[in-house]
Order: structure tokens, then C-alpha cells, then sequence
């Protein structure tokens, strides 16, 4: 595929900060609906507020820029209003689980077939670097100056419990099989889930240790735990590191779904 | 032409004049006094190939419509006094991306959760001005059962017109009121202007509309709530154009004000004149009945925002308005702002109508 091809070039340049995570992500995305063979007139991008909501205006298709943590409820009226078309929505960690908490766990639960991949930074990169529902205990930001002291969310195990079809997680490392993670997602009828961990060099990086946007993408390199290592560890009662997450397919369902294309 | 007659609630016919209408989407979340029209649409729109959703909450319920306008449904929520809280952040949205919607408030008593199952006014001012910065937004108040069908069906023509969130502003009152309707076999359907290709999706004719850019039409077009340029592109820190922008959004529909007032003028020679919107109007009515006197005069509103203010003009001996309402004189105030004569407000707080003798007493009491 050509990217200028889906790209809005009289928009460039964008506003994502050098090292910035998200277009690795938005890329991806990009090649599965390539590869899903999509067309731009039937495909609409819907977002909310943040740095990967802004993903849409950069992208030649329908696309609806929405308000905070709304972005899957304005989605669900696109798609029940006219299920023809492929909805896609972009959204990030304090979009997605904290304002948008409520519309996220609907969704899932009414399982409305829409591909949501959030670019996870663990932090608001937008309004300056303040803590958000998934910056890890103990890390810095504008508003945990002396370290998150809450526990965050772990937002795949959240949309399974309640009811998605398709939920994996991978990072801005993993490319390749974030690729081949959308494609599923956008192939799985019902709610498909892909979280994207992403670093935040600007808000997060520089507050958190990572001098570099290469050794925080190495962090997310080494931290990640694939799914089968992590069952075989469960099976032979080995302890998980508090500080590895799980990459890979996490679930894939048959659940009844809504909206999907007649 | 031919027509039905029948014995409605008003929220039953506020749903069969969305029908009517062509409706084709409905989300929303139940509450009360509002909650038949969901009922209503629930039961009767997947059987017309529509969509009745019901979302997780009322900001959801304005969201799916808004999404659901965009690709060229006409889309409609129902609620009240704290669901329609709710939805100003996005209601503000619908404004800002010039998106057709429909939002129906059948009006309880307020602030907070206040008197879930009594009638009230009391939002009409944030129906106005509800959502934060400068927009300009239409609103109109039923009085009958009969204009709970009729005023729906407008609604869903003005919002199409205008690329505007049209509000229905009912009342409890009416919304559960039971009288005669007399149901026409079509109704007028005014659709929107479509874009014409090649033409930007935010650049406005001579009327201050832009044309509509339905999703998966080919305009691949971006819609965004923060201040954008023609071609939709976000354009937040240009003073200029932001300007232009919110004051095209709210010239668009005050500049119109007198094409699409709706009112009626009873007396216009007359020195005391009432003016009434929704319940109220009947307790007016039912004034002019008993008195029979040339001297009171009525205006009865219909399109409360925007503001027929051309229509006080029209009482030239007037020497002071009474203007009866179920709040604490919110559209009394607007009403000052245009004439120089006296305006006395008659508020009514607690669910009950006005009665008559309230009236009386208030324009005796002036005299």
C-alpha cells in the first residue's frame, strides 16, 4: 500500500511531538485496513479529545472528531444508523478509561461492531503529562509528583469482562503483529479491542527515566510478557512481575454482536 | 386529504409526528416525564426499519444521534430536566459541526433532581444558552397534544434547514396530557442541502448554511468540534476565523428569526396583553374565554429561541405584558429587553398550572 494514499497531505506536517509513539500505531492500522481492502468512502474514523484523537483529521476518509471520552458512542450512532460502513475509532488511555469509562464498557457489552485501538501513553501527553487511569504505581507526572499511588486499570482484562469479541495488546515495538492484531480486529464481527502501548517521550519519558525514546521503547520491548509464556508461568505456579504485561491475542469470541454488516 | 382522529397522550404523539417525519434513529436513556416517547419509538421504529437504541446514559443518547446525523439519518433523543444537563457539552458540538438533530425536553420541576413528576419551564434558558461559548440553537414550546405531533415534524424540518440542534420543549403537562389529535395523512418533510462536489464542506452560502456532507458519500469529510476552517480542518488559535465562524453559527439562525416565527396574535389593540408558551397557554386561554374583554390582549408563542421579537411590536397600545410561566420569569426577562412598557412576570413553581384567578389577580393587582 502507498500511505499518501490515506494520508490528508495538505495537513502535514502533524502535531505529534518528535519520538511520539502514535503514528507507529496509526500506520499499522492503516496497513490492515489496507489489507482488509476497505474503501476510503465506506470506512469512518471517530474520535475523541487527546493526542491519538487527533489521528482521524490526518486520515482522507469520513471522519468525526468528537468530544472527551465520547468517541464509541458517537461511533455506535454511526454504525447502527448505517452498518455498511466500517467504524474505526482512535482513542487513548484518558479518553478511553477515565472520562470515556462508561461508553467503553457498553460497547463491549453490547459487543456494537467496531474496531477501537487505543494508543496507550499512560499519561495525558496533550494537556502536559498529568497522571491518567494507567500510569503505572510509583511513575511521575504533573499531578502524581511524588508517584501514582493508584493501581491502573488493565484495560484489555476490562473489555473482556465485559463482553468483546476481540481484545489484544501489543506495543510500538511490536509492529508487525499489531499489524496482523487490527486485522483480526477489523475482521471479528462484534467489539474488537486492540490496546497499543506507546511511548510518550514529551510527557512521559522525560519525567520517567527514559532520557531516550529508544530505551523506553526497549522498556516496552522487555516488559512485555506473551500470553502463553504467562499461562505456561500460571501453570507451574510462577510468580508474574508486577511491572511485565501481556502481549498478544487475548481473546477471540463469537459472542452475538450488533451492527454488523447485513 | 384525508385525516384520523384520535385520543393521544402528548408523548405518544410527539413520537408519531417524529414518524411521521422520518425519523430513523432514536438514542436515549428513560426519564421521567419523557420516558414515552422512548417507549414509543422502541415499539414502533425497528418495524419501519429504523434503529431505537438505548444508550448507557444521555450523554451517549446525544452522541449516537450526532453520529448517526452524519450519515444522513434523521435522528432524535427525548429527555429531561437532568439528562438534558447532560447533554449540553455535546449539544454545544452538534452546534459547533452544524449537525441536524432533534432533542425533545419534556420540562419537570428543577434545579437537580427537583419534582421528576411535575411540570415545569425552568430549562428554557438553558435550552438557550445552556453549552458553553456563543451558538444559536431553535426551540419550540407545544400547548396541545395536537402540537406535540405537529411541532416534532418542524422540528425535524428547522434542524434539516439549519444544520442546528432544534429543541421540542415540552412540558410535563402536556407530555402526559390526553386530548383530541387530529392526524394529517403526510406531513411536509424539508430535507438538507446536500454538499455539491467540489465544494468545501464548511463554506457557507448566501444563507450562512453550508451544504450537507453525508459519511460514506465520497466528501471524505472531517468533522471536528474544535474551531475549524472551510474545508473543516481544525483551526483553533486564528482570531479572525474564529470569529467568523461562531458568528456565522449564530447569524445563521437570528437572521431567520422572522421566517420561521411562529405565533399567534389575539387583541393586538389591546393595553394588557398575556404572553405564554406550553401549559400556560391554556390557562390564558381559558382567560380570554371567561373575560371576553377587547381590552386583554394574547400572544401565544410558539418558537420561543429564537425570539419573535417582531411580534410584541405588533401591540402598539399595549401599556404593560403579563407574561405567566413555570419558572421564575426566564423568558419575561427576554421580553423586557424589547419593549418599554411594563413586563410582570407571573412565576409559577411547584408542578401545578397557573389558574385562572392567578392571572386575574396579577393583572388586577397591576392596575
Amino acid at each position: 500500500m502507498s500511505f499518501e494514499d490515506w494520508y490528508r497531505q495538505d495537513r502535514l506536517p502533524h502535531i505529534y511531538c518528535a519520538g511520539c509513539g502514535n503514528g507507529t500505531i496509526i500506520n499499522c492500522t492503516l496497513a490492515a485496513i489496507d489489507q482488509m481492502g476497505w474503501k476510503k468512502e465506506e470506512t469512518i474514523f471517530v474520535s475523541g479529545i487527546g493526542c491519538s484523537s487527533r489521528a482521524p483529521g490526518y486520515i482522507l476518509t469520513d471522519s468525526l472528531h468528537t468530544t472527551h471520552g465520547r468517541a464509541i458512542a458517537f461511533a455506535t450512532g454511526v454504525k447502527m444508523a448505517n452498518p455498511n460502513l466500517n467504524v474505526v475509532v482512535f482513542t487513548g488511555d484518558g479518553d478511553l478509561a477515565a472520562i470515556g469509562g462508561n461508553h467503553f464498557i457498553h460497547a463491549c457489552r453490547r459487543n456494537i461492531d467496531i474496531t477501537v485501538v487505543c494508543m496507550n501513553n499512560q499519561i495525558y501527553g496533550m494537556t502536559g503529562g498529568q497522571g491518567s487511569p494507567t500510569t503505572p504505581l510509583g511513575c511521575l507526572s504533573s499531578t502524581t509528583p511524588f508517584g501514582c499511588t493508584e493501581s491502573p486499570f488493565d484495560l484489555c482484562e476490562l473489555a473482556m469482562a465485559a463482553g468483546a469479541n476481540y481484545v489484544s495488546r501489543w506495543t510500538s515495538y511490536h509492529v508487525k503483529e499489531l499489524e496482523k492484531a487490527v486485522k483480526a480486529g477489523l475482521e471479528t464481527p462484534g467489539f474488537s479491542f486492540i490496546e497499543a502501548l506507546v511511548q510518550c517521550p514529551t510527557a512521559f519519558g522525560r519525567r520517567n527515566k527514559f532520557r531516550q525514546v529508544a530505551d523506553h521503547v526497549e522498556y516496552l520491548k522487555s516488559h512485555s510478557l506473551l500470553k502463553a509464556k504467562r499461562d505456561r508461568m500460571l501453570e507451574n505456579h510462577e510468580m508474574i512481575p508486577d511491572d511485565m504485561f501481556v502481549v498478544g491475542e487475548l481473546t477471540r469470541r463469537n459472542r452475538p454482536a450488533m451492527g454488523v454488516k447485513p | 386529504m384525508t385525516s384520523r382522529l384520535e385520543f393521544w397522550q402528548g408523548n405518544t404523539a410527539c413520537a408519531e409526528g417524529a414518524l411521521a417525519a422520518g425519523c430513523t434513529f432514536f438514542g436515549g436513556y428513560p426519564i421521567t416525564p419523557s420516558t414515552e416517547v422512548a417507549e414509543h419509538m422502541a415499539a414502533k421504529l425497528p418495524k419501519k426499519g429504523g434503529v431505537f437504541i438505548q444508550m448507557e446514559d444521555e450523554i451517549a443518547g446525544i452522541a449516537s444521534i450526532i453520529g448517526a446525523s452524519w450519515t444522513g439519518a434523521r435522528a432524535m433523543t427525548a429527555t429531561s430536566g437532568p439528562g438534558f444537563s447532560l447533554m449540553m457539552e455535546n449539544i454545544g458540538f452538534a452546534a459547533m459541526t452544524e449537525t441536524p438533530c432533534v432533542i425533545i425536553n419534556v420540562q419537570r420541576g428543577g434545579p437537580s433532581t427537583g419534582q421528576p413528576t411535575m411540570s415545569a419551564q425552568g430549562d428554557m434558558m438553558q435550552a438557550r444558552f445552556g453549552s458553553h461559548g456563543d451558538y444559536a440553537i431553535i426551540a419550540l414550546c407545544p400547548a396541545t397534544v395536537q402540537e406535540m405531533y405537529e411541532l416534532t415534524v418542524k422540528a425535524f424540518n428547522l434542524a434539516d434547514k439549519y444544520r442546528v440542534p432544534v429543541f421540542l420543549m415540552a412540558d410535563e403537562t402536556i407530555g402526559h396530557m390526553r386530548e383530541k389529535i387530529l392526524i394529517p395523512d403526510k406531513v411536509e418533510q424539508i430535507g438538507r442541502k446536500p454538499l455539491a462536489p467540489g465544494t468545501l464542506p464548511f463554506k457557507a452560502d448566501a444563507d450562512l448554511i453550508p451544504g450537507f456532507g453525508q459519511f460514506g458519500t465520497g466528501h471524505h469529510i472531517h468533522v471536528t468540534g474544535l474551531t475549524h476552517d472551510e474545508r473543516g480542518y481544525p483551526c483553533a488559535t486564528n482570531p479572525k476565523l474564529h470569529f467568523a465562524l461562531v458568528q456565522r453559527l449564530v447569524d445563521k439562525i437570528e437572521n431567520a428569526r422572522d421566517e420561521m416565527a411562529d405565533y399567534d396574535i389575539i387583541n393586538p389593540g389591546a393595553t394588557k396583553v398575556f404572553i405564554a408558551y406550553g401549559a400556560p397557554v391554556r390557562t390564558v386561554q381559558q382567560v380570554m374565554h371567561d373575560k371576553k374583554d377587547p381590552d386583554i390582549g394574547f400572544l401565544r408563542i410558539r418558537t420561543v429561541w429564537p425570539f419573535p421579537e417582531k411580534a410584541l411590536a405588533r401591540f402598539r397600545n399595549a401599556r404593560a405584558f403579563f407574561v405567566p410561566e413555570m419558572n421564575l420569569g426566564q423568558i419575561a426577562r427576554e421580553i423586557e429587553r424589547h419593549v418599554k412598557v411594563p413586563v410582570i412576570s407571573i412565576p409559577k413553581l411547584g408542578g401545578e398550572l397557573h389558574t385562572p384567578a392567578d392571572l386575574i389577580a396579577a393583572v388586577e393587582a397591576h392596575q
